[in-house]
């Protein structure tokens, strides 16, 4: 059944090629059985081969599958080869599974749309090009699928292509990741220069016995490394990107800017940990870095008026946390965090956009209200995911994830106070944002009425995440609430264990979590005050001085993108209109003596036939005087 | 010294040749120079071969001897070609293709 692995990645570029070639020919119906169906069987052969691969696991914890040879040239051998091992099983199973149920939910989503084959064939692609991301065994053909991913965010970003603003957030998501994905490629230069290998296995061994912690080496690579993930991530400080990205169809963001690509940053971190752990300073700053960037993007989701946007900054926030898990060396609490954010998030942008079919492509919040009784299923689906989101305890998943890196943050020896406050302050904010969105979307009084309700292919995937938000999360139950390790015990083959300062026993833990419930409990009683009551307190708020210059700062995410623009973009365009003219003005000169050596030239040309030949004859004897010297 | 001789000889050939090809203004005592520069070309060619005991030198006459005639061939068309457009055979008068 492992042999079946290397069918995963092959079905979704069939369905990807059938698409681009034939689609024009197909009819709708035809292409959503392709386009869902490439992606469906990919979901039942990863079934197949999970279930093989958990036969035997402990036994044999990693299957190898070497396709062909891509690159053979002296010293270097790079083969299209898989490495399926507990997490790249773990990934595949995501991008596989929640990657089947929006194709589902976009077949109805998309149905009214010109480019409905071409939706299918780029989204196929994309499912294609993440599998090799995760799948890879070398760091080459990683990089293959992390710039297939890039790419094919791109192109669905700018699906819409005939708004030149949706054109215009493609590219910048485009060039912002770029300046990761090229740190990323110079990381890999010296990996390859100092190491003579690119397999992901390998190079870290090599790196362990070559480097030792600490060194100068080690903390470059690092760094370009984690600049790569950041700008995947969207981190800080190249996280200006995901928002505008919200310009592309819902399932797109929920299947990529949400559930699976902007998570290969934790992925890439995770499966490099070794090389993570040979430079501690990286470590630190890439908990650092996931710290400011939660505590940043909530409180931009706080104040946005897209309802897509507020789930961008969200979903920022929540990649925020694990990457501190990661930084904090809590490696598999930032993959279950992981599992459960891409089953939520998920959930959150495919209901949202069952609210934004409903009511007519309508995504400011301030004009929906009271949807609570006319898309019933939509609320309690909606409400499921906030709750799995803000960490409503004991029957979310959102809770136990975020309840274990929490955890970690006070009781790992690479941790600090200040960070587990800060992640403390970032779950009231969770729960503070998620429940505006609840009441002002579903509560309060009707300002749109939806026409129409969504149908069976929107409202099946919306079930199925729903019951997995509320379930997943039992996999890993903590110390004091169950104490089951299904979830680290199955990532203990790959990563390893969680450090805990000693003395951080059960009743440390509880204190923890209740704080940690404590606050996220605060933060939707804070939502229920502030935004449900009819003249909100909310408004009152945004009313004063401090409250709209504040608002209006967070809405536009802290000022990155006028930063950007004043200290990169504009100092440039500058510099290449001043110094056009003195270049233009080298580049003529070099035309002037090109042309004047041809008039030059020109005037040997005589016609004579004499003068050729004479010419010929003296050449003859230069060459001769040349070679007898 | 046969070879001195033959190789003097050819020289003095190719000279001839040459002066030939670069002072005569009639295409047709053109074309004879050249020939007569080909035959000094396969004149080393035969010394060399003589020289050294290999037959290559003659395989090379022969080649040159064959190229000759292909050469001649196409040249006296297109020297038919020329006196009949321009009346003339002066090679100076066949400037046109000029830069």
């Amino acid at each position: 059944m492992l042999r079946l692995l290397s069918l995963i990645p092959t079905l979704p570029l069939a369905g990807f090629l059938v698409l681009a070639l034939f689609g024009g020919r197909f009819s709708r119906r035809q292409i959503a059985w392709v386009g869902c169906g490439s992606i469906g069987t990919a979901a039942l052969i990863t079934a197949l081969v999970g279930a093989d691969f958990l036969r035997v696991f402990p036994d044999r914890t990693s299957y190898h599958q070497t396709l062909w040879t891509w690159i053979d040239t002296s010293g270097m051998t790079v083969g299209v080869s898989w490495y399926l091992d507990a997490l790249s099983l773990l990934m595949v199973a995501v991008v596989t599974g929640i990657g089947f149920l929006i194709h589902l939910y976009s077949v109805e989503y998309m149905s009214g749309d010109d480019g409905y084959a071409r939706f299918f064939a780029y989204m196929n692609l994309f499912v294609t090009a993440m599998l090799t991301l995760v799948l890879a065994d070398n760091l080459l053909l990683l990089y293959l699928g992390w710039e297939g991913v890039g790419l094919c965010s791109y192109l669905l970003i700018g699906f819409w292509y005939r708004e030149p603003e949706y054109g215009a957030a493609a590219q910048k998501a485009f060039i912002v990741t770029r300046i990761g994905d090229t740190a990323f490629a110079v990381g890999l230069f010296i990996l390859f220069t100092q190491l003579k290998s690119l397999s992901i296995q390998q190079v870290q061994t090599l790196a362990a016995d070559a480097w030792p912690v600490g060194s100068n080496v080690a903390v470059i690579v690092a760094v370009l490394l984690l600049a790569g993930a950041v700008g995947k991530s969207a981190q800080l400080p190249l996280q200006v990107w995901l928002p505008d990205a919200m310009a592309g169809p819902t399932p797109v963001s929920a299947l990529i800017h949400a559930a699976t690509m902007v998570t290969a940053g934790v992925y890439l971190i995770a499966r490099m940990h070794q090389l993570f752990a040979l430079a501690p300073t990286v470590l630190e700053a890439v908990a650092v870095i996931g710290l400011l960037t939660l505590l940043l993007a909530a409180c931009s989701a706080l104040v946005q008026r897209d309802i897509k946007r507020v789930l961008a900054y969200s979903t920022m926030s929540q990649i925020g946390y694990m990457f501190l898990a990661l930084g904090v060396g809590a490696w598999s609490a930032a993959l279950f965090h992981f599992l459960t954010h891409s089953c939520f998030k998920a959930l959150l942008f495919l209901a949202a956009g069952s609210v934004i079919h409903s009511l007519g492509h309508e995504q400011d919040i301030f004009r929906m209200g009271g949807l609570r009784r006319q898309l019933p299923l939509t609320f309690w689906t909606f409400l499921i995911g906030a709750a799995a989101m803000s960490g409503v305890p004991f029957i979310t998943s959102g809770f136990y994830s975020k309840d274990w890196i929490l955890w970690s943050a006070w009781s790992s020896p690479l941790s600090h106070r200040w960070i587990w406050f800060g992640a403390l302050l970032g779950t009231l904010l969770t729960g503070l944002y998620s429940f505006r969105l609840i009441f002002r979307v579903f509560f309060g009084e009707v300002r749109t009425s939806p026409n129409g309700t969504p149908g069976v292919a929107m409202l099946v995937p919306l079930v199925v995440l729903a019951f997995f938000a509320v379930t997943v999360g039992f996999l890993e139950l903590p110390r004091t609430l169950g104490d089951l390790s299904l979830f680290s015990q199955y990532l203990s083959h790959v990563l390893p264990p969680i450090e805990t300062i000693p003395g951080m026993d059960e009743s440390v833990e509880a204190l923890v979590q209740i704080a940690v419930t404590c606050s996220a409990l605060l933060g939707m009683g804070l939502a229920a005050v502030l935004f449900l009551p009819r003249a909100s307190v909310a408004d009152r708020l945004a009313g004063t001085s401090l409250g709209r210059t504040l608002a209006a700062f967070w809405q536009g995410g802290w000022g990155f993108d006028r930063m950007y623009d004043g200290v990169l973009v504009r100092p440039w365009l500058h510099l290449t209109r001043e110094s056009g003219e003195l270049l233009d003005r080298g580049y003529e000169s070099l035309g002037v003596a090109a042309e004047s050596f041809h008039v030059w030239l020109s005037r040997t040309q005589t016609g004579h036939v004499r003068w050729y030949a004479a010419t010929v004859a003296v050449g003859a004897l230069v060459l001769l005087g040349l070679f007898a010297m | 010294m046969l070879t001195t001789h033959a190789l003097v000889l050819a020289i003095m050939l190719f000279c001839l040749g040459l002066v030939g090809l670069l002072s005569r203004r009639n295409i047709l005592y053109m074309l004879l120079s050249l020939e007569i520069m080909l035959n000094a070309a396969s004149l080393a060619f035969i010394a060399g071969g003589s020289r050294w005991g290999q037959a290559d030198g003659e395989i090379m006459f022969l080649f040159i001897l064959t190229l000759a005639a292909a050469e001649v061939s196409v040249a006296l068309g297109i020297v038919l070609q020329l006196s009949y457009r321009f009346q003339t055979l002066d090679a100076d008068a066949f400037n046109e293709m000029k830069g």
